[in-house]
């Protein structure tokens, strides 16, 4: 049983430890639509893994930081960057995914572990990729949070103060590409988003600064990811969106009182 | 004392965008213990003029020289924070790059030393001003650099404003360049005025400037409403204590200083 669970927690545990700062920064910087679209779009990659016969896992992180890098060139003109052309973009990208994911697939690929992922079939390769390409980004996040900090808060501001405001803002794209790409195969590609905010969102009711908030997203998305493996395992409820109720159960907790709260 | 080299200096700035100009060969020096202040219209380019002046936006044509190792102290004209971020006034100062001033120095320097531990989501329109100066300070800055400072703050917390930054000047020594649409709270706290509408359609001292025709025919009109106020400040002005200053004397902006500087010594 031990075995058997172990390593969809280790991993749950370790994609919501990241997603937490990355959540976080979405949240402030308004860029939940952006999180969607590049994560519609990494069903792209699985396409292009399955066509070019290349390891799937390693396709999404490449396709990840292409759209990350045509989404950040596409921000800078920010007249397009409308709700509307972005909803437009992500879901024709999905569209066009699933297309081409049924076209190329010979049996290799199940099409609702990318759509929904499949935590409770993770390996340890699965495992070490996530511990991996975790540290990474988590390292990376550390070392540049108050950067990532500073022009969240005021791009001009920071940019007057020495700080090259378009490769901070091009490396937290690709660390938000990494982290969807190591993430896909748990949550799937339509539910990573909420992974990433909903934490972060019911963590804001608990903080009064920026990195209790992070602390806090860390903690609540740690606890669905254990609340959605009990869940799944008692009810054989699917992991992913067990995991995304719970994170929302949470919120919805938070919110009611926090209002009662205010209305003492 | 006074260093004769300008700080910032820019050179036949245009600027145009899709076919249409938004700035017509602007030449415009600020140097240090001096207050410069543009003033326009709304759609004149001010913030696009800022921007160029601050190495934010590229000129289509012309340069901006900066006097060497310049540091700037910026003051935005809207923080636009989402609510979704906490942020207290001192995470919010402990931003900056290149921090030298203490924060609680700072905060006392603009008069909002008991907002420390505040959110920044709590602060009325006066306050987040007086705590954006504040990090604009903390860099020790050679020049300042302030749009629209006093936005959403009301008439007397506005000439309070202006006298803070008047009086920071000649503490500071530095330069200060700011955006500002309203030439009467202004003016007994600037050296310069640069009127633009497009083009610099008059500058020099704010005295001159209030009689100018070009002036007159941007604002007179549309201050209509105004004209009583407008001779009243035309006519004297307080200084930080209320006291009557001469500012039909051409001398009057330099009388003021004067007297600043008798206080301070």
């Amino acid at each position: 049983m031990i075995e058997f669970l172990a390593p969809a927690l280790i991993a749950g545990l370790g994609v919501a430890i990241i997603a937490a700062p990355l959540g976080s920064l979405i949240v402030w910087q308004r860029l939940v639509y952006f999180g969607d679209t590049l994560a519609h779009s990494s069903l792209l990659g699985v396409a292009f893994g399955l066509l070019l016969t290349i390891n799937i896992q390693l396709a999404i992180v490449l396709s990840g930081i292409v759209i990350a890098l045509l989404l950040v060139g596409w921000q800078n003109q920010k007249q397009l960057s409308t709700d509307t052309l972005l909803g437009i973009l992500s879901h024709s990208s999905l569209a066009l995914g699933l297309i081409l994911v049924s076209v190329f697939d010979t049996g290799r690929v199940d099409l609702s572990t990318y759509l929904l992922g499949d935590l409770l079939s993770t390996t340890i390769a699965d495992v070490v990729f996530i511990i991996g390409l975790g540290s990474i980004i988590g390292f990376t996040i550390w070392r540049y949070w108050h950067f990532l900090l500073f022009i969240t808060v005021n791009e001009s501001l920071a940019a007057v103060e020495g700080i090259q405001v378009n490769k901070i803002r091009l490396l937290l794209f690709l660390l938000l590409a990494l982290t969807i790409a190591i993430s896909i195969k748990m949550v799937g590609v339509l539910l990573i988003t909420a992974l990433l905010i909903i934490p972060a969102a019911t963590a804001r009711y608990l903080a009064d600064s920026p990195e209790k908030m992070v602390l806090w997203s860390g903690i609540l998305g740690c606890l669905s990811v254990i609340g959605g493996l009990t869940t799944s395992l008692l009810w054989d409820t699917p992991a992913g969106p067990s995991i995304v109720v719970c994170a929302s159960s949470a919120f919805v907790c938070l919110l009611l009182f926090s209002a009662k709260v205010r209305a003492l | 004392m006074l260093s004769t080299e300008p700080l910032l200096q820019a050179q036949e700035i245009s600027l145009r965008d899709r076919q249409r100009t938004l700035l017509q060969d602007i030449d415009l020096t600020v140097s240090a213990n001096e207050i410069v202040t543009i003033i326009g219209p709304n759609g004149a380019g001010k913030s696009s003029l800022l921007n160029i002046l601050l190495g934010l936006r590229k000129p289509t044509r012309g340069k901006v020289i900066r006097s060497p190792e310049l540091t700037i102290g910026y003051m935005p004209q809207r923080l636009q924070l989402n609510p979704q971020m906490p942020l207290t006034v001192e995470r919010f100062l402990s931003l900056t790059h290149h921090g030298t001033l203490h924060i609680e120095q700072a905060l006392e320097k603009t008069g909002v030393q008991g907002l420390k531990k505040t959110s920044m989501h709590h602060l009325s329109g006066g306050e987040t001003q007086r705590v954006l100066l504040s990090r604009a300070l903390l860099r020790q800055p050679q020049l300042l650099v302030l749009d629209e400072p006093a936005q959403g703050v009301d008439i007397t917390g506005q000439s309070q404003l202006y006298d803070l930054i008047a009086q920071l000047r000649s503490e500071l020594k530095c330069g200060v360049l700011m955006v500002s649409h309203d030439l009467h709270i202004v003016m007994a706290a600037t050296d310069r005025v640069i009127c633009l509408n497009q083009h610099i359609c008059c500058h020099g001292h704010p005295d001159k400037i209030s009689n100018h025709p070009a002036y007159l025919e941007m604002f007179g009109h549309a201050t209509g409403t105004n004209v009583a106020i407008y001779t009243h400040h035309h006519d004297h002005s307080h200084d930080v204590h209320g006291d009557v200053l001469d500012v039909n004397d051409k001398e009057g902006g330099y009388l003021h200083k004067k007297h600043q500087d008798q206080h301070h010594d």
